[in-house]
């Protein structure tokens, strides 16, 4: 009995030496596949990195050919710029978290049936073109009793304002998609039976668990806002986009410069939302990219 | 004074009638269960405890205080989850000490009583985990110390051992019951787990619609269903069709056969009514009598039905065996349960059998019906 067991057992094994693990049928479908998986790829690559490198060869016509890079730390209004978007960036990403967590939180725990209203609302920066929106802040906000215009403080808060409207579609579907992997129901009955008031719990509860979220939120927000041309034109705002513009009628070879140092910033600071989103059990994810 | 009272309690939804007509009172230290199907209203009726919804109409008072209109954070009432709801980002520790932090308790002695909890629920040494670090029963053991740790004045446990496997549900809820008992403080734990309901309370609340069916305890409930709901839901029952015969004498026809009960009946003559027998208080016997398979616990007791039948197939169910027999010449279905033993000689299928249970097994379903609880009672004390 044993000995016709392994012999079965024997021949089994060597059965399945003699097959090949992939049938020769299904090899012959896979390659072409592969091959256009990989063509594909190229094609992308290709898209997205030859005007990165086109750039990066025009900036180098300058004589001598580092001199487009010098210029740009040489230049006062390259971080005066840069630091000024940065700020009205992440003063808008304040306004728009503080505004748009409580709103997401409460229309996911108690008002589910106004969910598609206000995501119709949050859209809406889609629909309006930017520079309708510029028009309609100066309309309104260039006379009394609202008179932002007339200052420079004023008008940098019309920047804002307009920028945190531009961020809804992105920071709230990043706070939706946030909330959506959480069993807020439960959690909040948690902490207010435990004795928690409204606030503790958007701050202790919903918030620290939001935080992958949010970076990603803020990240695209901020990627906008530093790209962002109309409104910060009309409002006479020295933002950076502004000042490469502008550049690239007295320095061409210095924007195209600028363009690439602005570029790597930006993967700079996806880097950092990736190091402080590594703590998390959660991976970063970019929602709502147009 | 009730130390829990809910009194005449309503919750609509629309024009839905989630809970209608609740009333319980609860003694300090009672383990209540609200036992029923899914969207009896028992969940309902537990987070109208808890404040997370406000009852149409109706009161709950706790302690003699009515809070039908406080807050839930005003309530120091503690509430464990079905999914646990710890905090994903805090560790064991901060969970458990949350309420405290809350209440603004000095540090030490949030920690001493995170320390005590930790012991209490077998988690020494683990207050620096994360939840996502722990097993299911682990995380709602943790759930458990967190709302115990408020010392609440009731302690709420919405279907907490759902989620759980089977062998870890089991263990977890003799945890729950010691702890209970050794705090003394008043639970009410939602549950569709008939077994769970029976081996954890003091007092069991069967719900249905929205209303209660039937309030006792465990005993009472599984012995004497006041309603045919209850008779079905909580335990295995063989439920059919009878005839009065003569209700002052409890006679009645079942499948051709003249069979008595206990049981008070309101009826003529010809009336139609239900009755009811668990599976394991019938006896079964070959009909010369030569084999006994299984024996009723209520033998002994006066006189003694019997009505023949057929065997129709045998289900071994582990520590209990299962056989379907058919009565009638409709062929009514009757479950009988014996006890497993190596030397239980079951009968093929199709073989002739005698189903024997005394008056006292047989119950009389309905809300009109009272079971003459004296009779049932000196059966119940004979039983054990």
């Amino acid at each position: 009995m044993t000995g016709s067991g392994t012999n079965r057992l024997g021949q089994g094994i060597e059965a399945m030496q003699g097959e090949s693990l992939d049938p020769p049928v299904q090899r012959e479908r896979k390659s072409p596949l592969r091959f256009a998986w990989w063509a594909i790829f190229i094609l992308g690559i290709t898209y997205f990195f030859l005007p990165l490198i086109g750039t990066f060869a025009f900036s180098l016509r300058a004589v001598p050919p580092s001199s487009a890079y010098t210029a740009i730390l040489e230049d006062p209004k390259f971080f005066a710029s840069l630091g000024y978007s940065f700020v009205v960036g992440f003063i808008t990403i304040i306004i728009s978290i503080s505004l748009l967590v409580p709103t997401a939180f409460w229309v996911r725990l108690r008002l589910p049936r106004a969910r598609p209203y206000v995501e119709f609302v949050t859209l809406l920066p889609f629909v309006i073109p930017p520079i309708v929106l510029v028009f309609g802040l100066i309309s309104t906000f260039s006379r009394p009793p609202l008179p932002f215009t007339h200052t420079d403080i004023g008008s940098t808060a019309l920047l804002v304002f307009g920028y945190v409207v531009l961020s809804f579609p992105y920071m709230y579907r990043a706070i939706d998609t946030g909330l959506r992997a959480m069993d807020i129901q439960s959690l909040t009955e948690a902490a207010q039976s435990l004795g928690s008031g409204w606030l503790r719990i958007l701050i202790q509860v919903i918030l620290p668990n939001l935080r992958v979220a949010l970076l990603s939120g803020a990240f695209l927000t901020l990627a906008i806002v530093v790209g962002e041309f109309t409104i910060a034109t009309f409002l006479a705002r020295k933002v950076f986009s502004v000042y490469l513009s502008q550049l690239g009628d007295i320095a061409p070879y210095q924007q195209s410069a600028v363009a690439l140092v602005s570029f790597g910033l930006t993967w700079i600071a996806m880097g950092f939302i990736a190091l402080l989103g590594r703590g998390s059990r959660s991976r970063v994810t970019i929602t709502g990219a147009r | 004074m009730a130390f829990l009272e809910l009194s005449g309690i309503q919750k609509r939804f629309g024009d839905v009638a989630a809970v209608q007509d609740f009333d319980l009172a609860a003694e300090r230290g009672e383990f209540v269960s609200f036992l029923g199907p899914s969207g009896c209203g028992k969940t309902t009726t537990l987070r109208m405890i808890a404040g997370f919804e406000r009852p149409t109409a109706g009161s709950i008072a706790i302690d003699g205080k009515d809070v039908t209109h406080q807050a839930p954070n005003q309530r120091n009432v503690g509430m464990v989850f079905q999914s646990y709801a710890l905090f994903p980002n805090m560790n064991v520790a901060s969970n458990i000490g949350f309420g405290l932090k809350i209440r603004k308790r000095p540090k030490a002695d949030v920690d001493r009583r995170v320390a005590e909890l930790l012991e209490l629920i077998h988690l020494e040494g683990r207050g620096d985990r994360f939840p996502w670090q722990l097993s299911g029963g682990q995380q709602q053991r943790v759930a458990l110390a967190r709302a115990l740790a408020i010392e609440p004045t009731v302690l709420l446990l919405d279907e907490p051992l759902s989620a759980l496997d089977a062998k870890i549900r089991v263990a977890l809820r003799h945890e729950i019951r010691q702890i209970q008992r050794q705090l003394g403080i008043t639970t009410v734990y939602v549950t569709h787990d008939q077994e769970e309901a029976l081996e954890l309370s003091d007092r069991i609340v069967v719900m249905s619609e929205g209303r209660i069916e039937q309030i006792g305890t465990p005993f009472e409930i599984y012995n004497f269903p006041a309603t045919s709901f209850v008779a079905s839901f909580v335990g295995t029952l063989n439920a059919m069709d009878a005839t009065i015969v003569d209700a002052s004498a409890g006679r009645l026809s079942l499948a051709g056969h003249e069979i008595r009960t206990t049981s008070k009946l309101a009826g003529s003559a010809g009336s139609a009514v239900t009755i009811a027998l668990r599976p394991e208080m019938i006896a079964l016997t070959s009909p010369d009598g030569s084999n006994v398979v299984a024996v009723s616990p209520m033998k002994g007791m006066s006189g003694s039905n019997r009505l023949p039948g057929t065997v129709a197939d045998i289900a071994f169910l582990g520590s209990v065996v299962r056989v379907r027999t058919t009565v009638g010449p409709d062929a009514i279905p009757v479950f009988v349960d014996t006890f497993n033993n190596p030397n239980l000689a079951v009968p093929a299928a199709g073989s002739p059998i005698v189903l024997g249970f005394p008056p006292e097994a047989c119950l009389v379903l309905g809300r009109d019906v009272v079971p003459d609880r004296t009779d049932a009672l000196a059966a119940a004390e004979a039983m054990l």
